[in-house]
């Protein structure tokens, strides 16, 4: 019945933030993020935040605390071997461990290569919601149901997505969406962190014999400013100009697809649906058409200066600024203005 | 070895337009292409089959759930190489989220007879939610690798992939049974051969039905779905750019100006 469902439902309370942590053991950024929504959403719902943070056994002591000051109200703490080597479904099983026991009304992680590992495992195990790559996450004071907003068909689509009859709710949240909140020492101090152990039958299977890391200038995804060259760029000698306009707005070069295809760029810059997605504070895309596949990757930019010769170029439909023009030439001329 | 492909009819990209009057997608033709992903999934398989001592043992089948016409997408793919197809169609299994579309293929998997290897695409170019694939690994227990980038080898036990995992590219030792999701880029769909389009010709696509693949009612489309698309919307940021007049010089002043104002 409607009433044995509602009081069902009722036993779940809190907002869960999952916190991923890097390869030394230091939660990422998207995990303050996540926890500076959840604390929005947990003041409308009246409830807690709790943070999951799970480490191999030698990592860094600090960052429980650290999201404590965040806004998360309890960290639920393992420090265990097994969970060094972010083997998906060692996490998979204990957050659904943790979870059945506790009962969140909503879990949350970063929309991260990793995150988009896990989630699907832990709610595939709980029988229960997932929503991809969530850009808005709003509530309803009253019921706890989370409305969550996501892109789909390549960005063309945006979808509101609800999971009224199952919890928890889940939602995969693209990171650079949300700001990450100042630290908060006296919240830290009212905070608690717990310590759960991971069951014995847990075990990674997946072993990892090797990690080839990308430089930290090989990544464009945390970029602030981001220089976009398209195949309107003309020729790879023009990229030298694109490159500069990047470095003299402290920024990184980004690319089309093609332009990885003909090896003028590495393939870590390229941006779109089968490159990365991204979310700088400003993007300018230089002689970039605007195909779905590409601006797929770029629904995260804040502004977005699009130089195209073409009026009627598609990319003009997601640009904040839309200036019709030979883009070697005004990349030029505004490298020099911003230089002067 | 028996390796499972997973592929997904999508609409051809090209038909994917708005209607700015009903703000619903167009759809005209309605042509249903293979995801391109899956095309790449599918090409690993016949790779893995013809890298294979004795290729006959490796047997590739594709499993799909959509309407009856997602069959010839199947005989396609058979044409290319696979060996053999099950396609699950049904109303019943209409409106499936992903938990609902991994029950569904988990039951495909098992009329064919399970699987060593399923591989799936990283994600599908519609609903792009990339979650069916480790959805699927869940439901099985089975280890899970995600967006590779290139499958090195394959034993009995065991497949050694390389993986884009964040900032950075992973090798991986994955033992089997097991789930792969794979990137684009890792290899181009092949062309029929003369052989592939007579088999293709003269072997019969299984459809199962919902009853017929014994799935459980209360699991599969609608109502076995959890999530639900409440509401859908065009990104309201189209058309709405200022244009920025002027030659060259004036325009790179006036973007000066505005990009100096936005405390960067
Ligand atoms: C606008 C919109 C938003 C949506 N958002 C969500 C959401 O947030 N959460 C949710 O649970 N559902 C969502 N759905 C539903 C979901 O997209 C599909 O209905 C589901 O059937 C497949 O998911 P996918 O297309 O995202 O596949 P993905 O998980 O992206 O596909 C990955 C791979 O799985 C395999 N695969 C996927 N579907 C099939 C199939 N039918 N047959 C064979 N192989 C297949 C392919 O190998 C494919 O490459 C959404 C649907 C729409 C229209
Ligand atoms: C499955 C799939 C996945 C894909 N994934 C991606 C992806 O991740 N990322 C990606 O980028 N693409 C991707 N693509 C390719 C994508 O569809 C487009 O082909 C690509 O983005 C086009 O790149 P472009 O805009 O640089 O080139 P073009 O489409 O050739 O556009 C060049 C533009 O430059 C303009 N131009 C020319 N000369 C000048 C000039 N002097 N000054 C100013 N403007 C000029 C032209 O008007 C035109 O608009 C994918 C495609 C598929 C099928």
């Amino acid at each position: 019945t409607p009433q044995q469902r509602a009081s069902r439902l009722a036993a779940y309370k809190d907002v869960w933030v999952f916190a991923q942590v890097d390869q030394t053991g230091r939660a990422l950024p998207v995990a303050f993020e996540l926890l500076g929504r959840a604390r929005e959403l947990a003041a409308i719902r009246g409830c807690r935040v709790v943070a999951l943070l799970g480490q191999g056994a030698t990592a860094p002591q600090d960052q429980a605390p650290a999201l404590l000051a965040a806004g998360a109200d309890e960290v639920l703490l393992c420090r265990d071997d097994r969970l060094a080597t972010l083997d998906a479904r060692v996490y998979a099983h204990w957050i659904c461990d943790m979870a059945g026991e506790r009962k969140p009304e909503i879990i949350l992680y970063g929309a991260t290569a990793f995150g988009r590992e896990l989630a699907p495992g832990v709610a595939v195990r709980l029988q229960t919601g997932l929503t991809a790559d969530c850009t808005v996450l709003d509530i309803d004071p009253a019921t706890g149901l989370l409305q969550q907003t996501r892109p789909a068909f390549g960005g063309n689509l945006m979808a509101t997505i609800e999971c009224p009859r199952h919890r928890p709710q889940m939602a995969t949240v693209r990171p650079g969406i949300f700001a990450a909140p100042q630290v908060d020492a006296l919240h830290a101090e009212r905070g608690r962190i717990t310590q759960v152990a991971l069951a014995d039958a847990w075990r990674p299977s997946v072993r990892v014999d090797a990690i080839e890391h990308a430089g930290a200038t090989d990544i464009i995804t945390d970029a602030d400013v981001l220089v976009v060259a398209g195949r309107g760029i003309g020729s790879k000698k023009n990229l030298a100009v694109a490159q500069r306009l990047a470095d003299v707005l402290g920024g990184k070069l980004g690319c089309t697809r093609p332009l990885v295809e003909s090896g003028w760029l590495e393939y870590w810059h390229q941006v779109g649906q089968t490159g990365v997605s991204v979310s700088p504070k400003l993007l300018i895309s230089l002689g970039v058409s605007g195909a779905i596949q590409h601006v797929a990757g770029t629904g995260g930019a804040r502004t977005v200066i699009a130089v195209n010769e073409d009026p009627n170029a598609p990319i003009f439909g997601s640009a904040t600024y839309r200036v019709v023009g030979d883009c070697v030439e005004v990349a030029r001329e505004l490298t020099a203005r911003l230089q002067a | 070895m028996h390796v499972v492909v997973c592929v997904k009819a999508v609409p051809g990209s090209t038909e994917v337009k708005m209607d700015p009057k009903t703000n619903t997608i167009v759809r005209d033709g309605g042509q249903a292409v293979i995801n391109p992903f899956d095309a790449s999934a599918l090409e690993t398989a016949l790779r893995i089959k013809d890298a294979a001592a004795e290729p006959a043992d490796v047997r590739v089948s594709v499993l799909s759930m959509g309407i009856p016409a997602t069959a010839d997408l199947l005989r396609d793919c058979i044409a290319r190489g696979a060996d053999d197809g099950l396609l699950l169609s049904d109303r019943a299994f209409a409106g499936a989220d992903t938990l609902a579309t991994t029950y569904a293929l988990s039951r495909g998997i098992e009329a064919l007879g399970g699987a060593d290897l399923i591989l799936c695409g990283k994600m599908a170019v519609d609903g792009d939610t990339a979650q069916i694939g480790p959805e699927l690994a869940g439901t099985f227990e089975w280890p899970c690798a995600t967006d590779v980038v290139e499958v090195r080898g394959l034993e009995p036990m065991c497949t050694c992939v390389r993986a884009n995992i964040d900032r950075g590219v992973a090798s991986l030792a994955v033992p089997l049974p097991a789930v792969l999701t794979v990137s684009k880029d890792i290899a181009d769909l092949r062309m029929p051969s003369i052989a592939g389009i007579m088999a293709a010709e003269t072997v019969s696509i299984e459809v199962l039905d919902a009853k017929r693949s014994a799935s459980d009612a209360r699991r599969i489309g609608l109502s076995g779905s959890p999530t639900q698309v409440v509401r859908s919307f065009v990104p309201d940021r189209a058309d709405g750019a200022v244009t920025v007049p002027g030659d060259a010089a004036e325009q790179a002043c006036a973007l000066a100006q505005l990009i100096e104002g936005m405390s960067l």
